[in-house]
């Protein structure tokens, strides 16, 4: 059922859209962000600024970013698609010129009041487009060789552009989320697991052929393949940060050491401690109880998500959303995994938590969406 | 544009069931995390947690302040004073350059010390503070101290040193410290960390070396956090060292400083002893040197002046130095061969100038010879042939074991670096050394000091100490260790005769007090404090028959290192021993002339405690020491004297 078949006089308008937004949705994302003010303040030593009274800023500019998002009909951000993902190319493309070098790698783009990241609103746009795509696609084409290598083309291109920045983690991102929305959209199991297949053949290839005649790689390629893999073996270099990671997080044993207590953060043992690592500031402040709510509260958003996505009966919108939230998932996922030294380091930000503009409020924007499109799913009878 | 609804039913489902499948997927890795997480939060909370504190928490340690030396009446000796310094940070001055050089204009800089500053600051963290100037007076660290604003990053800090008040007197008692080198840490075992902190201070020599332990105290810690880069956040808990103990030494720091100052630039030795203690009321070498110079890193020229100086100013002569200690020796013959039973007081040795041995002349010093001498008079008038004679009749055996028992020969322990043990030699020590049989010879030599017989000053004071109480006395440098009163070294009554030990006694009054005795030049002619002593010259090289045959070249005719060495041993009063004093004068000649004066006066401004009055030095001399007197007493220099009473 596509949203041109529903009643539009069905569906709420004006102000009154706001009474049927998804208001629990909306008070999880308040809460993380709040975990997140809460954190900021303590790593700076109990200060509001230099990072927590910016962030609540951006995040009240991000709510309303959303509330604007959610109030326009989620077919006018269908038809609009195409048009984003261009932009975000176009954005993607303009960062190799103009970027501003940041962390090493050249990421942002400077917009006059804020620094964007194209690379995070890549990640929405991609989505939006690849569910606009098999939304618009008929569903019997959708396994068709030529019909799946036009979303793969439309992956790899920004994947390829992001890579180039350099930036690994969201690379990966980025593939691993559309390749979700394929899955989700229908494309037939057989291609995922030639695509897996391909991948640990490619792998066990480039291992096997280590210090044999064939080899794939040059050794220098290798032992940095040997450090992103086990960072214990470089315990001063690549491995400090892990390393010190883990021992912040563990030492907070069940219920932490208390807020404004964690001394690994405050000590500066921690890198990147207000962005990519501020989880083990909150897992050594508040133990294991504070880390698995706020992995409850991340949960809940993913469920509500889904909730939302099965409920509609709008293709456009279940795939956008369910897009969404595996971005979201993966954000949190790869980043927890990250600092407790399950997955390499690849500069993974915590959702909605983690110091940074452009990442969240490229968030609120997506949560947007997927409010936009509970406002106005379709709704039967009258 | 509609669509079959079968087929969006149909797409519909299977999107429901691959986003179940996929959230199912996303469950799972949930719940892994949240394992993990359980996993290294709770099973493995405690290892983590000790890497956290050991991450945080260093441990800093505070050296001890080093205990402090007085004399026995409470005047400070070794003290700790502040050293102030001036440091900079340099993440604080911004440009060190400019800050240095505005620094320059108003102190005086070392510019080898700032360029090791600036390497310094090359190497080290930014925040570490590194030192520019060392020992800066009070003036400049004012000058800093007002012009602060002006010099960012720059500080004057306090520390503590090591100062000796009074100088050279007491160069070879205390000795001085240093800050630990690597050698001192190769020599000790398993060193404490204190030794490891930078520029401190060990005692190298001396009291301050053999004292260490107890002057060092212990070190105390205090644990600090620290943040990555090993910058101190905050201290969290100290541990307060102990301080180290404050000594107290039985030298009398005014006898010291006389003893030093009448021994002058001769180099010569003094060891004044309690009789009823073991006090050692003052112990001297000369000529001495500035310990205060070790202690702030001595140069190459003032070090290389001190070792190539031919008197030794370096070496404790008191302990360090051994002689033949000549005829001072022959109390001890005389009392082997009374105690042996084999000579009486009365008997008498016929002196005609040499005695023959094994068909080998032994001179006296005296070349026409005493005639008969019974022991008063051979002591008196210092025949030597009186003692070939009896030595001879009594053995070397009996010698030897005389002269152990009153402390020749043997080390005496006093925490002063290289005391020591001087010789009493015997039959089987020779055949032990030597390889070779003991010749009656060596016997005649013996039995007046010379030959193999070696003795310190100190082993001089201590014998004579003894002779003149019949105890034995053993020296005591150290009074009392944090106001802890130390074991006295009166000692037990010795298993000699008494009478004998009157007999000598009274034999040594006559050499100093008998118009005939070797030192009545140097007597005391006040009767509470009647002086007792023996004179004694040492040779240092043999005499050859032809050069008897041509007469003995005087002593003043030969090279320094040639002459003589004079000796004087004496104590005081007669009848009651107060003080026991020896006196060496590297070759000075003889003794009497060179010696026993200097032991003289010692033993009154002893006796006294402080100038004695003129009229305790016979009628002729008071002219002349009257003269002395006035010429010491404006050339002791006036010192700053701390009295350290007040501190506990």
């Amino acid at each position: 059922m596509s949203y041109l078949e529903y009643t539009v006089k069905s569906t709420p308008t004006g102000l009154r859209k706001v009474f049927y937004m998804n208001w629990a949705l909306t008070v999880l994302l308040i809460s993380v962000a709040g975990v997140g003010f809460l954190m900021l303040y303590s790593v700076a030593g109990g200060s509001f600024s230099p990072w927590a009274e910016p962030q609540m800023k951006r995040f009240a500019l991000g709510l309303a970013v959303m509330m604007f998002v959610a109030m326009v009909p989620i077919w006018f951000w269908r038809n609009m698609a195409v048009v984003a993902y261009l932009i975000s190319i176009i954005l993607l493309i303009s960062v190799e010129f103009f970027g501003i070098v940041g962390m090493g790698a050249q990421r942002w783009i400077d917009i006059g009041f804020m620094r964007l990241q194209p690379s995070e609103l890549m990640k929405i746009t991609l989505v939006m487009l690849l569910a606009a795509y098999y939304d618009w696609l008929p569903g019997n084409k959708t396994s068709r060789p030529f019909w799946v290598l036009v979303p793969v083309v439309m992956i790899l291109f920004p994947t390829f552009l992001v890579l180039r920045q350099p930036d690994l983690g969201t690379s990966i991102l980025l593939m691993t989320a559309g390749g979700g929305l394929m899955f989700l959209a229908g494309v037939h199991w057989a291609y995922f697991a030639a695509v897996i297949a391909a991948g640990v053949g490619l792998v066990t290839a480039v291992f096997q052929s280590r210090g044999t005649d064939w080899q794939l790689l040059q050794n220098y390629q290798y032992r940095r393949i040997d450090t992103f893999l086990d960072p214990s073996s470089d315990p001063l270099g690549a491995g400090y940060h892990i390393t010190q990671s883990k021992i912040a997080l563990g030492s907070g044993g069940w219920t932490g050491r208390g807020f404004m207590q964690g001394t690994q953060s405050r000590l500066n043992f921690l890198p990147e401690k207000h962005t990519d690592f501020i989880f083990t500031t909150l897992a050594e402040e508040f133990g294991f109880v504070g880390g698995f709510s706020l992995l409850g509260l991340y949960s809940l958003i993913i469920l509500f998500c889904i909730v939302t996505a099965l409920a509609t009966k709008d293709r456009f919108s279940s795939l956008v959303t369910l897009g969404i939230s595996i971005n979201f998932f993966l954000f949190f996922a790869v980043n927890m995994s990250m600092v407790m030294g399950l997955a390499p380091v690849v500069g993974v930000p915590l959702p909605m938590v983690s110091y940074g503009g452009s990442a969240m409020l490229v968030l609120m924007v997506a949560f947007g969406l997927v409010q936009s499109a509970h406002i106005h799913r379709p709704r039967l009878g009258s | 544009m509609k669509r079959p609804p079968r087929d969006v039913e149909g797409t519909h489902r299977k999107l429901s069931r691959r986003a179940l499948l996929l959230g199912g997927m996303q469950a799972a890795f949930i719940g892994g995390l949240a394992m993990r997480m359980r996993y290294m939060q709770v099973d493995q909370a405690d290892q983590f947690r000790l890497l956290a504190e050991e991450n945080r928490v260093n441990i800093r340690l505070i050296p001890p302040t080093r205990g402090e030396v007085f004399d026995r009446n409470g005047a400070i000796l070794g003290q700790n004073i502040p050293l102030y310094r001036i440091i900079i940070v340099r993440e604080d001055a911004g440009d060190v350059d400019k800050v240095i050089s505005d620094l320059s204009k108003l102190v005086a800089l070392d510019p080898e010390e700032v360029e090791r500053a600036r390497a310094e600051m090359r190497r080290s963290p930014p925040f570490l503070p590194v030192t520019l100037a060392e020992r800066v007076t009070w003036d400049d660290i004012s000058k800093v101290a007002v012009n602060a604003p002006a010099l960012p990053g720059i500080t004057p800090e306090v520390g503590l040193t090591r100062v000796y008040p009074q100088g050279p007197d007491f160069a070879h008692v205390l000795g001085y410290v240093g800050p630990v080198s690597d050698y001192d840490l190769s020599q000790i075992e398993d060193p404490e960390p204190v030794l490891r902190i930078p520029r401190f201070q060990i005692g190298k020599v001396g009291v301050e070396a053999k004292r260490e332990r107890q002057l060092r105290g212990k070190a105390g810690a205090k644990r600090v956090e620290v943040n990555a880069t090993g910058r101190v956040m905050r201290e969290l808990d100290r541990r307060e060292g102990q301080q180290g103990a404050d000594l107290q030494l039985s030298v009398d720091a005014e006898l010291q400083e006389y003893v030093q100052a009448r021994l002058g630039d001769e180099s010569a030795s003094a060891v004044v002893i309690d009789c009823e203690t073991g006090d050692l009321r003052a112990i001297s070498s000369a000529p001495t040197f500035d310990p205060n110079l070790f202690v702030r890193g001595i140069s190459v020229a003032d070090y290389r002046a001190l070792t190539e100086d031919k008197y030794r100013p370096l070496a404790n002569k008191t302990v360090q130095g051994t002689y033949p200690p000549g005829s001072t020796f022959k109390m001890i013959t005389a009392l082997a061969a009374l105690e042996a039973g084999i000579v009486g007081p009365d008997d008498t040795v016929y002196c005609r100038g040499y005695l023959e041995v094994s068909s080998r002349r032994f001179h006296c010093w005296k070349r026409g010879g005493h005639g008969h001498v019974d022991l008063l008079n051979s002591l008196k008038r210092s025949c030597d042939v009186y003692y070939y004679d009896v030595a001879l009749k009594v053995g070397i055996d009996r010698i030897s074991e005389m002269a152990r028992k009153f402390g020749l020969g043997v080390r005496h322990d006093l925490p002063m670096s290289a005391v020591a043990s001087g010789l009493a030699p015997n039959r089987d020590w020779k055949s032990r050394v030597h390889g070779q049989d003991w010749l009656v010879g060596d016997t005649a030599n013996a039995s007046i000091g010379q030959g193999y017989m070696l003795a310190s000053p100190l082993q001089l004071a201590v014998m004579t100490a003894r002779l003149a109480t019949g105890r034995s006395v053993s020296p005591r440098l150290v009074k009392s260790i944090n106001g802890v009163e130390q074991t006295s070294g009166a000692g037990e009554t010795i298993d000699v005769n008494e009478n004998n030990l009157r007999k000598l006694r009274r034999a040594m009054f006559s050499v100093s007090n008998d118009r005939r005795g070797t030192a009545y030049g140097s007597r005391i002619i006040e009767d509470a404090f009647r002086l007792a002593g023996k004179t004694g010259t040492s040779q240092v090289r043999n005499i050859t028959a032809a050069e008897r045959a041509a007469g003995v070249i005087r002593n003043a005719d030969l090279p320094w290192e040639r002459r003589d060495h004079a000796l004087f041993v004496c104590f005081a009063p007669y009848d009651n021993p107060k003080y026991a004093v020896s006196v060496v004068v590297e070759h000075g000649g003889g003794g009497s002339k060179a010696a026993a004066p200097v032991a003289r006066d010692i033993m009154l401004q002893a006796l006294f405690g402080g100038t004695p009055p003129l009229e305790a030095y016979p009628r002729k001399d008071r002219g002349r020491i009257e003269a002395q007197q006035e010429r010491m007493k404006r050339e002791r220099r006036p010192r700053a004297r701390t009295d350290g009473k007040d501190r506990a």
